[in-house]
């Protein structure tokens, strides 16, 4: 039953989701750990070393969020949360805390085991790849190019700043904050219109229908993601 | 204005968690009344009762401090009650000595005897200490026998309701005794008191007034329990009260009347039109006076009548009584030579009542009179009508030659009257006098001195000045109706305003400020108005000038609670520099109106302020009533709309269940019966079916939310071209081959929205137009700038919307019903509405010209134009 398949741990108090993903997962070759509180998952991933950790918000005990940081404190396994959708500062805070992706219930199967995916490539990828692409648009780090369809895209400085910020992150969610830290440094907390004024500027001049994007998606209330496979 | 009293201070109607009242009577100070209660409290405390000792004075005696060593004693200086730790601290009996003191300023009642009160009403049971002279009743025999008036008076109605009256008593003797042996200390100043002669006076006073008690208990007893008894049945009495002094006695003596009677007994003043000339010590006096009968037991009242006797017959006739105390000043007004006294017309008129009269001294002069007018007025008043005079005499003076001197006298007659009319009466006195002076001297021969050749003219002299002088008293009468019928006239004017602006005002906010607004009017002064909300007394209006402090809130409660007024011009806080009046409906104290004014107010002011707070005080009950009512209805509306929701619910909630579950179990149970496209087919019908269920779901908690207050936004400047985009992306399953054109200028704004919850609102009015319009038509999506607001505006070419329901199709549940309409629950438009008004924004619906509906979203821009500047 997939024994050399990808680790997954499971915490989750809802015993039917627990059950409903360890199916799916173990048809698709993950083996599959469960916890039903954070403190269990968390011993449970220093005992198991799980690949990935799926992680609900909404925990008896210590929450979510809490068991991110305490994780972190010693981990880098890529963490993805479940949250219902009237917890957007919640996610925030866990993909703050160092969260990588979040996944609002309910979800589909095929939304999860593409995120689970991501974030496998996010760990598997080489620290610095030196070219992305995605579709018809190519992100060459090292040469500070940016091509679209073979031709040349003109950004600002900020403008690649922000694509590389994206890219280094790529399918990844990428809260506001963390974006503006990343790009603009520190005191820039409350800049939006930047955020924003620069979002806007690169899907005009990446997207292929910039009113509908579809590289560059906004997380509501949360952030953005680029996407990394087509 | 009488202070109603308590009905719960008379023994009858005693409720049965108030405090027993023990009463230790003597004749004197010495004769050992702190002696007797302290050892009564002892053997009470020996028999486990929680006794505390306040302000009892030991005179320094070994004996008493023994006694009263043994107890718990609150505060012993023997000034003071700490009501407010007595209140707190609860103990079963409190000993208090000394009743009739009179507490020391700033404390909360003038009286100790109020404190007492307030303990009783509290529960606790209560012994103290008395001496007969402090009796309310007696007060006048004691100033007679003693020679002293005694100032600190407890009312009668105290002494009638205590449970237990205990006379302490010895011998004159064995008190001169231990006076003599310095066994008591007589105050100084009062050795006169103790003289053999007064001690036996009061002595038996005392014994009398016991004795009387045990005899109405008797009574009472005998009464309450059907014993029929030799007592004359429906003795009624009417004491007639006025501003002089005398009236006073008048209503102690009608007291003692009445008690021995056991009559029913009223206190009757009679507004007559000379009720205007009154000065204000008069009307201080007479509201006093009235004040007292109310104490004294009297039902207080007030009648307007032009004869004092003619009103009183007709009252007492009207109220079957049959004894009426008048009183009889000994010298007597001229007036009452021809006409007769008061109680003259009394006896004439009254068959069948027996009027007593009692006779006192005359008032001292001129303290009846108003003395307002300056001085300086009336000599110029007194000169006007000299020159009156002689203006007649100038104009005579030609005429003398051809018209015969009675004739000219005529022409005096026009000045007197003018000067009655205009100047007043004293000076059309003295306009006659002049006419008759200045007649004679010009008019009639011979010439220019008093002498008279005819003896006629001493005819017309005399007619002359009687004329006069009736004029003058006909005139001034009229005056003096006149300026009563403008006071009257305006105090009801100011009523009527009140009440006008009363009936308008629509909630319990506009009441209370009309009252603070109108009664800030008539005083000069600030006001407020404190109304019970929730159990507790809140601040509800209070005027500008009105300072809101801790101590008013207290003495507002307690106004509240007691339903007693307090401050300036009352018993209770009466150095507190605002009136407090409780609003008072037949029920309920609903509120408190306090009020600082600049002036003292007066008794005209009081009055009209008392008349302000019950017309308040209805006010407030018919605004408490209607929104009692609206309250009602509004559960009503409720319920309904409840009972339509849960319907609504279970009908929508239980539909994709059904596909759901009808999938489900087909695929576990008859896979192989199955083939793939079917499969397919059930699958993704039960998606679509979750999605919708969980849309569903989404907005019922939303509404929830929304309904409870509880619904948070969080805004942060966003574009709405990301907002479209987003909402584009996440209803791309269902938008199909739908062709959506987007139109949203790239300069705009960024807007300070809540994303998630606006992009709700987008996918709502989005999903509308899907549903509603032929999935050929397109759908337009357009954002523009208007003024300071930012337009969202989704626009479809579908059927529209009946003109009627373009209000009414963002209520809760309301659907444009019409054969072929899908279906929904109702509350998306809802929803949207809600979280579009706690954005500051609006929403609406029109038809469009060419066809279609379009939604508008307008959403404030406030404080974005700092997120329009470029990196």
């Amino acid at each position: 039953m997939g024994d050399n398949g990808p680790r997954i741990l499971i915490i989750d108090d809802e015993r039917a989701i627990r059950r409903f993903l360890r199916t799916i997962l173990q048809a698709h070759q993950y083996q599959v750990f469960e916890a039903a509180t954070g403190e269990e998952g968390l011993a449970l991933s220093a005992q198991q070393r799980p690949d990935i950790v799926i992680l609900d918000l909404g925990l008896p005990g210590i929450d979510g969020i809490e068991v991110t940081r305490r994780l972190r404190e010693w981990s880098q396994v890529p963490i993805i949360i479940l949250s219902v959708r009237e917890r957007e500062t919640d996610k925030i805070a866990a993909l703050d805390a160092g969260a990588d992706d979040y996944l609002t219930k309910p979800f589909g199967a095929g939304e999860l085991l593409a995120r689970l995916r991501a974030a496998l490539r996010r760990v598997a990828r080489p620290a610095q790849e030196p070219v992305f692409t995605l579709g018809d648009l190519s992100v060459d780090l090292t040469r500070r190019l940016v091509t679209r369809d073979e031709e040349e895209v003109q950004l600002t400085p900020t403008e690649y700043d922000l694509l590389r910020a994206l890219v280094s992150n790529a399918g990844k969610v990428v809260t506001h904050a963390q974006l503006l830290q990343e790009v603009w440094g520190e005191g820039y907390d409350d800049a939006f219109h930047l955020l924003h004024v620069n979002i806007s500027n690169l899907r005009r001049k990446l997207e292929p229908e910039p009113s509908r994007p579809c590289y560059l998606i906004t997380e509501p209330g949360v952030g953005y993601r680029l996407r990394d496979e087509a | 204005m009488s202070e109603p009293i308590s009905k719960a201070h008379t023994k009858d109607a005693k409720p049965p968690d108030r405090g027993r009242l023990t009463i230790f009577l003597g004749y004197a100070c010495g004769v050992g009344k702190t002696r007797a209660m302290l050892d009564r409290a002892r053997q009470q405390q020996a028999g486990g009762v929680d006794v505390m000792a306040v302000a009892v004075d030991t005179h320094g005696q070994a004996e008493t401090v023994a006694l009263l060593a043994a107890l718990e004693v609150l505060q012993a200086d023997g000034t003071d009650i700490p009501l407010d730790g007595l209140l707190a601290r609860r103990p079963d009996l409190t000993l208090v000595d000394e009743l009739a003191r009179t507490n020391p300023p700033g404390a909360r009642h003038p009286r100790r005897y109020q404190d007492v009160l307030e303990l009783l009403d509290a529960g606790i049971d209560i012994y103290t200490t008395l001496n007969i002279q402090h009796l309310e009743s007696l007060n006048d025999v004691i100033a007679q026998i003693t020679g002293t008036v005694v100032r600190e008076t407890v009312p009668d109605h105290l002494f009638d309701a205590a449970d237990v009256v205990e006379l302490v008593d010895i011998s004159v003797d064995e008190l001169l005794q231990r006076l003599a042996a310095g066994k008591v200390k007589v105050p100084a100043g009062s050795e006169d008191f103790f003289r053999r002669g007064n001690l036996t006076a009061l002595r038996e006073l005392a014994l009398r007034r016991t004795a009387e008690r045990v005899d109405e208990q008797m009574r009472a007893y005998m009464q309450s329990h059907g014993i029929v008894g030799p007592w004359p049945a429906g003795e009624r009495l009417l004491v007639c009260v006025g501003p002089s002094p005398l009236s006073e006695r008048l209503v102690r003596t009608a007291r003692r009347l009445a008690t021995r009677l056991d009559a029913e007994w009223f206190a009757l003043y009679v507004e007559t039109p000379a009720h205007a000339r009154l000065s204000e010590a008069a009307r201080d006096r007479l509201a006093h006076t009235l004040r007292l009968a109310e104490e004294l037991g009297a039902k207080s009242m007030t009648l307007p009548g032009r004869s004092i006797a003619d009103t009183v017959t007709d009252f007492a006739e009207r109220k079957n009584i049959s004894k009426i105390v008048v009183g009889q000043p000994l010298s007597r007004r001229w007036s009452a030579l021809w006409r007769g006294s008061i109680a003259d017309q009394l006896i004439h008129r009254s068959q069948e009542i027996d009027v007593y009269v009692i006779s006192s001294a005359p008032p001292a002069r001129g303290t009846g009179r108003q003395q307002a007018r300056p001085a300086r007025a009336r000599w110029r008043r007194f000169l006007q009508s000299a020159t009156l005079v002689a203006t007649a005499t100038i104009i005579g003076l030609p005429l003398r030659p051809f018209i015969e001197p009675t004739n000219l006298v005529m022409l005096y007659l026009v000045a007197v009257v003018i000067a009655a009319l205009r100047l007043g009466h004293t000076p059309a006195i003295l306009a006659s006098l002049l006419s008759v002076i200045a007649f004679d001297l010009i008019f009639v021969p011979p010439f220019y001195t008093f002498v008279v050749a005819d003896a006629q003219y001493l005819l017309t002299f005399g007619g002359l000045l009687g004329v006069g002088l009736l004029i003058s008293n006909l005139a001034a009468h009229a005056r003096e109706q006149a300026r009563a019928a403008q006071r009257r006239e305006l105090q009801t004017a100011v009523l009527y305003e009140l009440s006008r602006d009363l009936a308008v005002a629509s909630d319990l906010a506009g009441v209370a400020g009309v009252v603070v607004n109108h009664t800030e009017q008539i005083l000069e002064g600030a006001a407020a108005v404190l109304l019970e909300e929730e159990g507790t007394l809140v601040w509800h209006s209070a005027g500008r000038g009105f300072r809101r402090s801790d101590e008013a809130y207290a003495a507002a409660r307690w106004v509240y609670e007691h339903g007693r007024p307090a401050g300036q011009g009352t018993d209770t806080l009466a150095d507190a520099g605002n009136l407090y009046l409780p609003l008072e409906t037949a029920q309920d104290v609903v509120g408190v109106l306090a009020v600082t004014a600049e002036r003292e107010i007066d008794g005209e002011r009081r009055r009209l302020l008392d008349s302000f707070a019950s017309q308040a005080a209805l006010a407030i009950e018919r605004s408490r009533l209607a929104d009692a009512a609206r309250r009602a209805r509004l559960l009503q509306e409720t319920e309904k709309l409840q009972s339509a929701l849960l319907n609504s619910i279970s009908h929508d909630l239980r539909t994709p269940l059904a596909t759901i579950t009808g999938t489900l179990t087909s695929l576990r149970d008859d896979r192989a019966l199955l083939d793939e496209a079917a499969q397919r087919e059930l699958l993704d019908t039960a998606y679509e079916e979750a999605t919708r269920l969980n849309r569903l779901v989404g907005n019922l908690l939303d509404m929830t939310r929304l309904e409870a207050g509880a619904m948070r936004i969080t805004t942060a400047p966003a574009s709405v071209e990301d907002l479209v985009g987003v909402v584009l992306n996440r209803l791309s399953p269902y938008l199909g081959e739908r062709a959506v054109s987007v139109s949203i200028p790239h300069d705009l704004p960024l807007v300070p929205i809540d994303f998630v919850l606006m992009a709700e609102v987008l996918a709502n009015l989005l999903e509308n137009a899907l549903k509603y319009a032929p999935p050929a038509n397109p759908v337009e999506i357009g954002a523009y700038l208007a003024g300071d607001v930012l337009c969202l505006e989704v626009a479809d070419r579908g059927p529209g919307i009946p003109p009627d329901a373009l209000e009414r199709i963002f209520d809760k549940f309301y659907r444009v019903t019409a054969p072929g309409m899908p279906p929904g629950i109702g509350l998306g438009l809802s929803i949207s509405k809600g979280i579009v008004e706690a954005h500051g924004g609006r929403i609406w619906a029109r038809n469009r010209e060419e066809g279609g509906a379009a939604f508008t979203v307008s959403l404030p821009l406030a404080d974005s134009d700092t997120y329009h500047t470029e990196a």
